[in-house]
């Protein structure tokens, strides 16, 4: 990694993302969420350092504890997705074929919708909200997980060293929670700081839309949607909503191929 | 090849059916009567009833399905009881914007992608490819919204460059090709990185390769061993690449076409679920599920016709 220093420069993003969000209420020099009409639409100052909104909040404070719900929906969604995906995707490539069938069928028909139209329907069916975001993030993403697991799982299956274990009379758990997972965790790792970048700008997408948190609770995504409808006064909003949205990003991207070339010598070359 | 075909687009079809019966089972698995939500709160019993009847709703789930599905193969996608127009003519009438958006975004981003990966291939980690390295990797984190954000204050707010709403007038074509340059300047701008780090990298692939080593052998020019051998495979990957971006190309639209108020089917799905028009949401969400699942199932047949060996796959 250290070689490498658009890796490091992710991983520099990540962390200070991380911990901004971590320490925000020690960090935010305002309560996100405290009005002061005086000081509404400031442009950057020493005592705001992002300016203001329309309603005389503090974008910098905004900004940082928006840092806190899309590390929230970056972590619990990606978590669970990749456990259910992993789960499907072991069981697709080591169970009956009709079974694997079956299961790919249903990532497809998930795929199959444009994401955003899926969580669009979704949250207009069930109402926004936080959570609405996180299970429509976990759904649309098992699949992009589920499918490396089943491809991992399918190459494993037919090495020496899994046949060896069958024959010494494994159990299937055995063979696949010992055996395959490890194996499977390596390229899970990179998928998942490379898809991070993904979830986020969708949850800021949604936001953005009405779709996700409630106002007044600060998001990247609601953020912007004030920019976007203060732009003729006001540039500040958008511009304080997409730095931090763009450096996550951002780092997680280079993160996530720094990752990809440590474990894949053979694309290092390549690339 | 005909048995991959007839394989790959049974499989499409199968997609589209659960797709669309997941959608209405969603639909009708939300508390509240559609009827009641669409009429509002002053709506009389009898006028709910009669909106009932008329959509349909008072038959079992199952009937309403194979319903919409019979309608369906005869071009039916259902009436807007708000506007008293059909569907399909709504639907259909939003899709050409979207279409023509993405085409527009999608073919400028192959003009200046391609050759700047072909580019950046030749003249590995020179500095120049080093810094497109650079900017093609922010450009594919950026995402469409932000892009399409900024270029309306620094295009339309700041320096009139452009109109900041609206399609343009019908039938004016600098207006309209005025109206579609930041919308597709947004969607377009990630595929710019991303098919260039794409060609890019196939690119080195294929210069690597045998074929391309005999051809140097001969002693056959630069230019013609890229452009006639090289380029021909390292675009390949484009190919599925673009067809299986269609969701992302449609997302991205359905941003683009809100921030810029332009007409498209993005935004007659977001309007309608705004005011809960059920069934032009689900006119519209399938007609995009449709162009997804059509262009997925297009690339991959392409592909196999390119590259035998992915047929021997399904």
């Amino acid at each position: 990694m250290a070689a490498d220093p658009l890796g490091l420069m992710g991983l520099c993003l990540v962390t200070f993302m991380v911990l901004s969000a971590i320490l925000a209420s020690l960090i935010a020099p305002y309560n996100p969420i405290a009005l002061n009409i005086m000081d509404r639409l400031q442009g950057p100052s020493w005592s705001h350092l992002l300016g203001t909104d329309q309603l005389g909040r503090d974008l910098f404070s905004r900004v940082l504890y928006g840092g806190q719900v899309a590390l929230k929906v970056a972590l619990v969604s990606t978590g669970v997705s990749i456990t259910i995906g992993t789960v499907l995707g072991m069981i697709a490539g080591f169970g009956p074929r009709w079974f694997d069938g079956i299961i790919m069928l249903f990532f497809d028909t998930i795929r199959s919708f444009p994401t955003v139209m899926f969580a669009l329907a979704t949250v207009a069916l069930v109402g926004p909200s936080l959570s609405t975001v996180i299970i429509v993030i976990i759904v649309t993403q098992i699949p992009t997980y589920g499918r490396v697991v089943r491809t991992q799982t399918l190459t494993i299956k037919s090495s020496e060293f899994i046949k060896a274990e069958i024959v010494m009379g494994a159990s299937t758990f055995r063979i696949l929670f010992v055996h395959i997972l490890p194996n499977v965790v390596g390229p899970l790792l990179i998928l998942a700081s490379m898809d991070i970048p993904t979830v986020i700008a969708l949850e800021a997408g949604l936001s953005f839309l009405g779709m996700g948190v409630k106002p007044p609770t600060p998001s990247w995504g609601s953020i912007l949607n004030d920019g976007y409808t203060l732009i003729r006064n006001t540039p500040w909003p958008i511009i304080a909503g997409s730095i931090p949205l763009v450096l996550v990003t951002l780092g997680f991207t280079f993160l996530g191929e720094s990752l990809r070339d440590q474990l894949d010598p053979k694309l290092r070359k390549s690339l | 090849m005909l048995i991959y075909l007839l394989k790959r687009v049974g499989l499409g079809i199968v997609i589209v059916v659960l797709a669309v019966s997941l959608l209405f089972i969603m639909i009708h698995m939300v508390p509240g009567d559609p009827a009641r939500i669409l009429l509002g709160p002053r709506a009389t019993p009898e006028m709910i009833a009669h909106l009932s009847f008329k959509m349909g709703l008072d038959q079992p789930l199952f009937v309403q399905i194979l319903k919409f599905f019979g309608n369906l193969l005869r071009g039916d996608l259902g009436m807007d009881v708000i506007t008293n127009r059909t569907v399909a003519d709504i639907v259909f009438g939003q899709l050409p914007y979207t279409l023509w958006l993405i085409f527009t975004a999608i073919t400028g981003a192959i003009i200046i992608g391609i050759p700047l990966g072909c580019y950046s291939a030749l003249h590995r980690n020179s500095i120049i490819d080093r810094v497109t390295g650079i900017i093609s990797v922010a450009c594919i984190t950026a995402p469409a919204f932000v892009v399409a954000l900024y270029s309306l204050l620094i295009f339309a707010v700041w320096l009139h460059w452009f109109p900041a709403v609206g399609a343009g007038e019908k039938g004016q074509f600098w207006d309209q090709v005025s109206h579609i340059v930041m919308p597709a300047f947004a969607i377009g701008l990630s595929w710019v990185g991303y098919l260039s780090r794409l060609v890019r990298s196939s690119m080195l692939e294929v210069l690597g390769d045998n074929h391309i080593r005999t051809a140097r052998a001969y002693g056959l020019t630069e230019s013609t061993i890229v452009y006639r051998y090289a380029l021909k495979l390292a675009v390949l990957p484009t190919v599925t690449v673009i067809g299986v971006g269609m969701g992302f190309l449609l997302s991205a639209a359905l941003f683009t076409e809100i921030v810029f108020s332009r007409p498209g089917i993005g935004k007659l799905i977001f309007d309608s679920i705004s005011t809960r028009n059920y069934p032009v949401v689900m006119g519209s969400v399938l007609v995009s599920t449709i162009l997804f699942v059509i262009s997925t199932t297009l690339s991959d047949l392409i592909n196999a016709w390119l590259d035998p060996r992915i047929r021997a796959a399904l």
